[in-house]
């Protein structure tokens, strides 16, 4: 039965199992194990990033190639949302169409990019998606009257989904273990079920046959086509899936955010958080997503808390507190990665499943 | 320059290769390669290093590609096809450094090289018969593989199909005299079913027990084609066309 679900991709290590395992009863109980505003919040977002991530490496891990623009297929999902929400009003009926225009233009801005550059070779991709990520972004900030510009849009989503809905009232008070039942209790699920089904599916397209022929091309292209795979059209279709995919995660976040923005969905600073996310967690298997999803968005949001207490502890002492003082956290998250890549050059999930 | 042309079919052979230049990069390396591989048995491509017998297998399948000449395979030009669709066609190839996948099972790379549907279990029974170790590893990973288990893998990925005609790339390069004498076996299996085989090798040895017609390759260019048996009998022909080394491999 799990193994069915996993598409047989099973993590084959006895800590991996365990460490995922444990991501994942924290995150869809993470509402009740961690009830506050914020942790909720970091939960939300990993389950998002893990989607994203896992979209990112379809490409990277699975089929070889480099890309640029996933903030850009990431930021076209949320935009829909927002826009659809914004001009159609708050409903259901607005997310869906909204997610799945954004995941169509995805698709096809995919396979327009990869039609022109994947025929010749893998770095003119790199760099085109880079010239169109670039132009996007622009684009997006100049057409204020249409995105919002820099300030981006704050929309409305249903209002089950929003936290002055309330339900359960009778049955159990309005309250389960002590959490209130409310509509961004709904919202978390709306997210972790939304990114599960997502994961899901890609692990079913990596374990399937033309996710094999996708590992063939990475390991050895000339090798694929001389036993008669045409390789442009595995690239195409790899990138304009993890396209769609990057971008249904898009709308995860805008539902989740109810707002949009340059900074938040299309910088170039979250596509070198996705690439960093990939090689922590290893590059070639969705499991490492998981694993770098989490450990990066937990460095973001709490190594600056640990790091205070830290200093805080060390207060005595000198140089240290000044070193362990809470404003040099991204100093340490830059040491954190150096060393993870060193010591774990096959990511994470490499590393325990003891490899290479 | 030709002594003698052997071609049994000469009407209708599998492969007709005519006045082929092929430039890698700025480097002429074939110069008007003629070749015809007749239908069934073993043609075998013979020379020294480097004088253009790998090119030529890669003009073959299109990794290179010829600048002047034709390329037709069963009667078809296959000079400007692409490389799936000259494979596709009906050849397979096994190219001198094995290109296994690596991060694949071996059953992975087994099911993928069988592209036109399930593999087939008779086929495969025949492979398990003449590379035992491909059974015993049918689930591991192919980079776990030993060089000659991976060449064994590499040379059965070809043979999983029926094909019309089979390029195979110095099969015995590197590999111990047993494993030789099992990679020789399950060639001389694949002639015995009536195969068409394009062959390079540098065990001359191997490449007598098993080549029924020699093409010889100097500079860029055919320089002797003939019986296998009439160059494998004349040892003053073998050192003028492929100097002494030949005989010490």
């Amino acid at each position: 039965m799990i193994r069915s679900v996993l598409s047989g991709d099973l993590p084959r290590s006895v800590p991996l199992t365990l460490i995922l395992g444990g991501i994942l009863i924290c995150l869809a109980l993470a509402p009740f194990l961690f009830p506050g505003v914020r942790t909720v919040d970091t939960a939300a977002r990993i389950c998002i990033f893990i989607v994203l991530v896992a979209s990112y490496d379809l490409l990277l891990g699975y089929g070889g190639i480099v890309s640029f623009a996933h903030t850009m297929f990431f930021g076209i999902g949320a935009y829909g949302v927002a826009l659809t929400s914004t001009h159609m009003g708050r409903g259901f009926d607005a997310i869906a169409i909204g997610s799945l225009a954004g995941a169509t233009l995805a698709a096809a801005l995919a396979l327009l990019i990869g039609l022109f550059s994947l025929r010749v070779r893998a770095i003119f991709f790199a760099m085109i998606t880079l010239a169109v990520a670039s132009a996007v972004a622009v684009l997006v900030s100049q057409l204020s009257g249409l995105t919002g510009g820099e300030d981006g849009l704050t929309f409305k989503t249903p209002r089950a989904l929003g936290p002055a809905f309330k339900f359960g009232q009778e049955m159990f008070d309005g309250r389960l273990f002590g959490v209130k039942l409310n509509g961004k209790l709904l919202a978390y699920y709306f997210v972790f079920i939304g990114a599960s089904v997502l994961f899901l599916v890609m692990l079913r397209v990596v374990n399937s046959p033309f996710g094999r022929v996708l590992q063939a091309i990475r390991e050895n292209d000339f090798r694929a086509e001389s036993i008669g795979y045409r390789v442009v059209y595995y690239r195409v279709a790899a990138t304009c899936l993890s396209a769609a995919i990057a971008a249904l995660a898009g709308s995860l976040y805008a539902v989740w955010l109810r707002y949009v923005g340059p900074d938040t969905v299309l910088s170039m600073e979250l596509m070198i958080d996705i690439l960093l996310m990939v090689v922590i967690g290893g590059m070639g298997t969705l499991y490492g997503a998981m694993i770098g999803a989490t450990l990066f968005v937990l460095a973001q949001n709490y190594l600056q808390n640990l790091m205070g207490a830290a200093s805080g502890l060390v207060a005595d002492l000198p140089i240290l507190p000044e070193l362990l003082s809470a404003d040099r956290w991204l100093l340490w998250l830059g040491v954190l990665f150096i060393l993870s890549v060193y010591f774990f050059p096959t990511g994470v999930v490499g590393r325990l499943r003891g490899t290479r | 320059m030709s002594d003698t042309i052997l071609t049994p079919n000469p009407s209708d052979p599998i492969l007709r290769i005519e006045g082929v230049y092929t430039n890698i990069a700025q480097y002429h390396i074939l110069q008007g390669v003629d070749l015809v591989v007749p239908r069934g048995g073993v043609t075998m491509l013979l020379g020294r290093n480097g004088v253009g017998k790998t090119t030529t297998l890669r003009s073959i399948i299109g990794h290179w590609r010829a600048h002047q000449g034709q390329i037709l395979f069963d009667g078809e030009d296959i000079t400007q096809l692409p490389t799936p669709a000259i494979a596709r066609l009906g050849i397979g190839f096994v190219p001198e450094d094995m290109g296994i996948f690596a991060d694949l099972t071996v059953e992975e790379n087994m099911v993928l090289a069988a592209v036109s549907g399930p593999i087939n279990s008779a086929r495969l029974d025949w492979i398990f018969t003449a590379f035992p170790p491909l059974k015993t590893f049918w689930k591991s990973e192919a980079g776990t593989l030993s060089g000659g288990q991976k060449q064994m893998l590499s040379i059965a990925r070809a043979m999983i199909e029926e094909r019309k005609l089979y390029l195979i790339d110095e099969p015995t390069k590197g590999l111990a005299p047993a494993i030789i004498s099992t990679m020789a076996k399950a060639l001389k299996d694949l002639k015995d079913q009536g195969s068409s085989v394009l062959l390079v090798e540098q065990n001359f040895a191997v490449a007598r027990a098993l080549g029924d017609s020699a093409n010889v390759m100097d500079d860029g260019q055919m320089i002797w084609s003939g019986a296998m048996a009439e160059l494998g009998g004349d040892a003053a022909l073998q050192e003028r066309l492929m100097g002494l080394s030949m005989e010490a491999h």
